[in-house]
């Protein structure tokens, strides 16, 4: 591998979180795509490391990047790297002098951070380390406290937990840029939610789900699976008006048992647009409805810059659609009572699936995203088999293993033309998702020959008790 | 139920050829506070069908001085878009109904919530 002797452009380093790794390169992506700019990383790229570099960026690219992302960590101009310390010397000294002076002058602060991935060092080590840099000329104060520049050393041991080196297999040095949002998914965390349900999508993933649909400031997002609203949440966070529907009258009203242990009915200030106003966000509250997403209510014209949802899977809740298979005679007098709760029928998950696609492709504005979670049953799963429609463009398709069988994949894909006809030709492929609870069936008939620990794994994981 | 809402919602009910707009029989209106956002005023504008926003606006009694004409130039006359911005986001129904103009089926609204389920027989 090339040592950065000769330079011609800034570089900059993302340090990743280790953690979703498939759903970081189209988050980091999306978010450079905000910024119309590409995805440029250096030769010896590696998705799966949580160190990358990349160039043909602004400072303030990164910033903008790191305002948004939850994948990444902390951003850092890069200033050199190598396999060994020796080589980070070398690559340092060959760093523009007048490029590291405005950071190192007389009158400024810094501090030196060291962080190392995979391996625990010990303080003395970390100090020891620090120590060896004293070849960069620095000429300010050393300030712990609060330094007007932050540099960090970095130390990548691998990927292999089973296996650490004594030596660092990479180092890198720069100047501390941002840190992402990686904080939001703690101060967002279902648990502290006034409203949740049994499927409310935990916090992490809805931003993720967010910027993989490149929500930005003053668009419009809507979701036609909303229940709880925790997607609605997240867009409403990165400045994003929010309008949802669901089937469940209980649900939109936020009536009825509560999904909290200790609690049986859920109080007055359990709906979504409590849950807005507990995070601040009121004001991009536009309207949730109870409506059948397969009979859409919308104007035929494109309203949505995003769609972003998490359709039934048939597992923990139903998937149904207003209608019935029996011969329905009204009452005599014409009119339901104020009661009525339709009947419903079965929804069938490649129905579900092919209606969405359908909607998106009539409701999106031009480049507008879908994002939806598809879910998967493994045995049986390639990639010809995500539904595919002739107006949406597959961006991403990201797995989030549920169980050694069943998977889910979170699918973005992005409006490329206008459909022609009132025809809809969403085309899914899979059988899984025809007939009655096919995909249900199979994601229960493992159950019962494996012990049922690997299971309530996948259940916990889907419930947020494990984030 | 926010105008910005109803301007987009049409009548599906089966065989409704001309469900839009959907008439609002309202017996609960409010109006709230809501911080005024000139770019996401200007980015809606485009998507809104305007007779059908005075219209609304007209039945609850809450028109005000909204003009009955889409005002050329109107990014930049902050005017024009705080008005816009009243109807849009300010003005909710909190209790009442939606009709559909054809065939006089009607969705009720509770709590500022619309119902559009559309019961068994009519799908």
């Amino acid at each position: 591998m090339a040592t950065s002797s000769s330079r011609s452009c800034l570089q900059y380093l993302f340090h990743l979180a280790h953690d979703n790794l498939e759903f970081r390169l189209p988050e980091i992506r999306s978010l450079l795509a905000l910024r119309s700019k590409s995805f440029h990383p250096s030769e010896n790229f590696n998705e799966q490391s949580p160190f990358w570099c990349l160039g043909s960026l602004s400072e303030e690219d990164v910033r903008s990047v790191m305002a948004r992302s939850v994948c990444a960590k902390s951003a850092f101009e890069l200033w050199g790297h190598g396999r060994t310390h020796s080589e980070l010397r070398t690559s340092l000294l060959n760093y523009p002098s007048e490029k590291m002076r405005p950071y190192m002058h007389k009158e400024s602060t810094y501090k030196i951070n060291i962080e190392s991935f995979n391996k625990s060092l010990l303080l003395k080590d970390k100090i020891k380390k620090i120590n060896a840099l004293d070849y960069l000329p620095f000429e300010g104060t050393v300030c712990l406290t609060n330094p007007q520049h932050i540099f960090c050393l970095l130390e990548d041991y691998g990927t292999d937990c089973r296996n650490i080196p004594e030596h660092p297999n990479h180092i890198y040095f720069g100047r501390w840029i941002a840190d992402g949002q990686r904080e939001l998914i703690c101060s967002f965390s279902v648990k502290k939610r006034h409203f949740i349900g049994n499927t409310s999508m935990n916090a992490g993933l809805s931003f993720i789900m967010a910027n993989h649909a490149k929500v930005k400031e003053n668009d419009l997002i809507f979701d036609p699976f909303v229940g709880t609203g925790s997607l609605l949440v997240a867009c409403s966070h990165f400045g994003a008006y929010v309008c949802g529907t669901d089937i469940d009258y209980n649900i939109i009203h936020g009536k009825g048992l509560s999904s909290r242990k200790n609690q049986k009915w859920r109080g007055p200030d359990e709906n979504i647009r409590a849950n807005l106003r507990q995070y601040g966000t009121e004001k991009m509250y536009v309207d949730v409805m109870v409506s059948d997403a397969s009979k859409p209510v919308w104007r035929n014209t494109a309203l949505f810059d995003a769609i972003i949802t998490d359709p039934p899977y048939g597992i923990r809740e139903s998937t149904r659609k207003t209608g019935s298979h029996k011969n329905i005679t009204k009452p005599p007098n014409g009119t339901y009572a104020e009661s009525h709760v339709p009947v419903s029928q079965v929804y069938h998950l490649s129905d579900i699936l092919s209606d969405l696609l359908n909607f998106s492709a009539h409701h999106l504005l031009m480049g507008g995203r879908l994002v939806y979670w598809l879910p998967v049953y493994k045995p049986e799963y390639c990639e010809e088999r995500i539904p595919v429609h002739p107006c949406l463009r597959l961006i991403s398709n990201c797995e989030q293993p549920l169980s050694s069988h069943t998977s889910r994949r979170l699918i973005t894909m992005e409006k490329i033309k206008e459909p022609e006809e009132l025809d809809n030709p969403a085309y899914v492929s899979d059988g899984l998702y025809q007939g009655h609870n096919t995909f249900r069936k199979k994601y229960f008939s493992a159950r019962n020959k494996k012990s049922g620990k690997e299971e309530e794994q996948a259940q916990m994981l889907m419930e947020n008790k494990i984030s | 139920m926010k105008l910005l809402t109803h301007n987009m919602l049409t009548s599906h009910v089966k065989g409704v050829i001309k469900g839009y707009p959907l008439l609002i029989k309202a017996t609960e209106v409010k109006v709230n506070e809501v911080e005024f956002n000139p770019q996401f005023v200007c980015r809606m504008i485009p998507k809104l069908e305007w007779c059908a926003l005075v219209q609304a606006a007209d039945q609850l009694g809450h028109r005000q001085d909204l003009p009955g004409e889409l005002v050329p130039d109107y990014e930049k006359n902050e005017d024009f878009l705080k008005k816009v911005h009243r109807v849009l986001m300010e003005v909710e129904v909190l209790e009442g109904c939606l009709q559909c103009p054809e065939s006089g089926r009607e969705f009720p609204i509770s709590k500022g919530i619309p119902n559009m389920l559309l019961n068994e027989d009519e799908v």
